[in-house]
């Protein structure tokens, strides 16, 4: 009894201090004469979403449980850190995001549960979130349901367009193709062996890969094409079959706890990749943490983002990230593509001058991000963005050095025609 | 497949996959024995194996950080301190658990099962948030990296022999204790019966509590040796759950030869498919080959008198 006194206690006490907390960003707003641009809020917000006249609520929903924490983590850090600086700049149409964060915990009906609660019980203007396709294919069906927006920042296999998601990460022929033709033009490497986990993206990824070797690059062919089962640790067999083969270039799309052991073996094994050539599409600074960076130096990696990217905007974002997360913190592709979510969905909204989610949703196409870490990036008429494609080189310290990148911006093919 | 081979290539593809298969059994053995002296020998369920495994890798990153940065002259020789401490650190906490909770599960085997999974997730919570949910790197020494050279193309990893080796050690130690040793008799008379084991003035009490903190230490051991080859994470040791159990039930609960064969006959039949077909087909094939056995042998290989 005495404890729920006390408990009573304290929360009337919580009570009156967030009340007085509320209190302060409107007094300290009042004066402002900004205050009288700020759009009413019956304007922009039509259907019920959870803006008020100072605040705009926003969903963060990653798994920060579970056997996908080790990657999703990234995201969320680059997520909230572009929600603080959007804040900090005053916000969105006179509003500040306020966030609500969401638990997947690893499992795909649990993001789909929390998707719902979020857009039905807490209305969220938008969705930060999902990483594995497992994930997004789980939410998609509430998306649509119940009309919200998602930023989904990985990298994936494609084959998916949606009105209601925004994919700020590469589909895969974006990430592939010119990958594969440079390390044919600029190795003359003609033999590709490939090594991946046995999953839906893996699988698209090697079979457009596969068709564009055999189909677009003259006198290449593949020699080997590998699936082990998602956490398997052990590869000897298939580095064998490596040493047997000879292929001119390991390509690997192999994911989790599997990557440091497939990385730990082919070292063991003799192979030694400033010789051998390997190219990787799911390598990112983040997973060189833990294969560290001894085992994989000299191995290339096919992405759009390197944490040592050479432009006046990421030598901005990397230093706020690691003031903001510390020091040690490595940044990777998707973390970056993360990072864009809150700010593509800011500038669409001062665009279409409303959070409405089908206003988002038609003003998307054509917003361009003159301020991201990659550089400049456009949202194109399918949702997915027009981006650049980047090899890099894994480097002894866990960083790549960048090699090569396109000269042009590769446009987004989610369904590209002739390699399905 | 092999037409565009040369006989010298194909005879170092053999010798490199026979080595291939030899460590995968050293794997296996490695990581299902303190699951057999557990299972086998208490007849508990402990679904918290891998958590102790990785707790040993923990204690291995602990270990390296610590001598890089304040020893780094001895960081060669920093694998050997790493491994004892892992098997205290895990041999310490399995003592501690069968104190808090397994013990009072003794008449209630099945629960094990469930109270051990609740273990796995709770612990694997407390290293996402003691060690950060990311995964960690585990520097090891030079002498540890690369690979023996044979010939000019036979390479045999060096991390494979250290397994191999460590494997045969910790084998013959435990067939010490077990069936040598004072301490071994006590617990095979406790696992034929409790009650006589007792009255004739065994301490079952205690012999218990050190047999589960051995399982948990070897599993330890086995940990820190992973870091060789495989990740170090909050949820690593769920990679190993499910051979580590295939392993000991396939060898027969309580045999120590049991699991030792088990490992043999399933890392070389895996190995073996895993070159002639691809690794996922090479699984199916495996799984399905035990299941069958085991549904015309449910008591596995080599069967003993277990506690009932």
């Amino acid at each position: 009894m005495s404890d729920e006194n006390k408990q009573g206690l304290q929360s009337a006490f919580r009570r009156k201090l967030l009340m007085g907390m509320a209190a302060i960003p409107a007094l300290t707003m009042l004066p402002r004469p900004s205050f009288a641009d700020t759009p009413a809020t019956s304007a922009i917000n039509t259907t019920g979403l959870a803006v008020t006249d100072t605040e705009v609520t926003v969903g963060i929903l990653h798994s920060a449980t579970g056997t996908m924490a080790i990657s999703e983590t990234g995201s969320i850090e680059s997520e909230k850190l572009a929600i603080a600086q959007i804040n900090e700049a005053g916000g969105i149409l006179g509003r500040k995001i306020k966030i609500i964060q969401e638990d997947g915990a690893s499992d795909w009906p649990t993001f789909a549960e929390k998707a719902k609660k979020l857009l039905v019980n807490d209305k969220v203007a938008a969705i930060m979130g999902c990483w594995t396709s497992a994930s997004r294919k789980a939410v998609l069906p509430v998306l649509e349901q119940y009309n919200g927006m998602l930023y989904y920042p990985t990298f994936y296999e494609g084959l998916e367009q949606s009105k209601n998601v925004i994919y700020t990460g590469q589909e895969a022929t974006q990430q592939i193709l010119a990958g594969l033709n440079w390390i044919n033009k600029e190795h003359g490497a003609k033999t590709f062996f490939f090594v991946g986990s046995d999953y839906i993206w893996p699988r698209t990824s090697n079979k457009i890969a596969r068709k564009h070797v055999e189909q677009h690059l003259t006198g290449c062919k593949v020699v080997g094409e590998e699936y082990y089962p998602l956490g398997n640790t052990q590869f000897n067999s298939v580095i064998n079959k490596i040493k047997l083969t000879k292929p001119d270039v390991i390509f690997t799309d192999v994911v989790g706890g599997s990557n440091v052991a497939f990385y730990k073996q082919l070292k063991a094994a003799g192979i030694d990749l400033s010789k051998q050539l390997l190219l990787t599409i799911s390598v990112t600074e983040d997973e060189i943490d833990g294969i560290g960076g001894e085992n994989i130096a000299g191995a290339y990696a096919c992405m759009k983002y390197f944490q040592s990217l050479d432009n006046p905007n990421n030598k901005l974002f990397v230093p706020a990230f690691k003031k903001m997360w510390g020091e040690k913190t490595v940044i990777g592709d998707v973390t970056q593509a993360a990072y864009l979510g809150p700010w593509l969905w800011k500038l669409t909204a001062e665009k279409a001058g409303s959070f409405d989610v089908d206003k988002i949703a038609a003003a998307s196409p054509g917003i361009e991000f003159k301020g991201a870490p990659e550089g400049y990036v456009r949202i194109h008429e399918n949702h997915h963005l027009w981006s650049k494609t980047r090899v890099g080189r894994a480097k002894l310290d866990g960083q790549f050095e960048l090699v090569f990148e396109t000269k042009d911006l590769v446009e987004p093919d989610p369904f590209p025609k002739g390699y399905q | 497949m092999f037409g565009d081979y040369s006989i010298g290539d194909l005879g170092s593809i053999f010798v490199m996959q026979g080595f291939a298969g030899l460590i995968l059994f050293s794997v296996y053995v490695l990581m299902a024995l303190g699951l057999a002296i557990i299972f086998g020998q208490m007849g508990v369920i402990n679904m918290a194996h891998g958590e102790f495994m990785i707790l040993g890798a923990y204690v291995t990153w602990m270990t390296s950080n610590f001598f890089q940065a304040y020893l780094p002259g001895l960081f060669a020789g920093y694998f050997f301190l790493a491994m004892i401490l892992a098997f205290i650190v895990s041999g310490a906490l399995g003592m501690l658990v069968e104190w808090a909770l397994i013990r009072h599960l003794y008449k209630r085997p099945l629960d094990t099962l469930l109270a051990t999974w609740g273990l796995s997730l709770i612990l694997q919570q407390a290293y996402r948030s003691i060690f950060g949910a990311r995964e960690v790197g585990v520097e090891l020494p030079q002498w540890m990296l690369g690979s023996l050279n044979l010939s000019d193309s036979i390479q045999i990893p060096i991390n494979g022999i250290f397994v191999m080796t460590l494997t045969l050690l910790i084998t013959a130690v435990v067939g010490y204790l077990m069936y040598k040793s004072r301490w071994g008799r006590q617990v095979r008379a406790v696992v034929q019966n409790r009650i006589m084991a007792g009255a004739v003035g065994i301490n079952t009490e205690k012999v218990d509590r050190y047999t589960f903190g051995l399982g948990c230490g070897i599993a330890g051991i086995a940990g820190s040796a992973f870091t060789m080859i495989g990740s170090t994470g909050p949820t690593s040791g769920q990679l190993y759950i499910v051979d580590t159990f295939l392993v000991v039930v396939f060898g027969g609960a309580a045999s120590l030869l049991g699991t030792i064969a088990s490992a043999f006959s399933i890392s070389q039949t895996q190995s073996t498919l895993e070159f002639f077909l691809s690794g996922s087909m090479a699984k199916v094939i495996t799984l399905l080959a035990v299941v069958g056995i085991l549904m015309l042998r449910p008591q596995g290989l080599f069967a003993l008198k277990v506690r009932k």
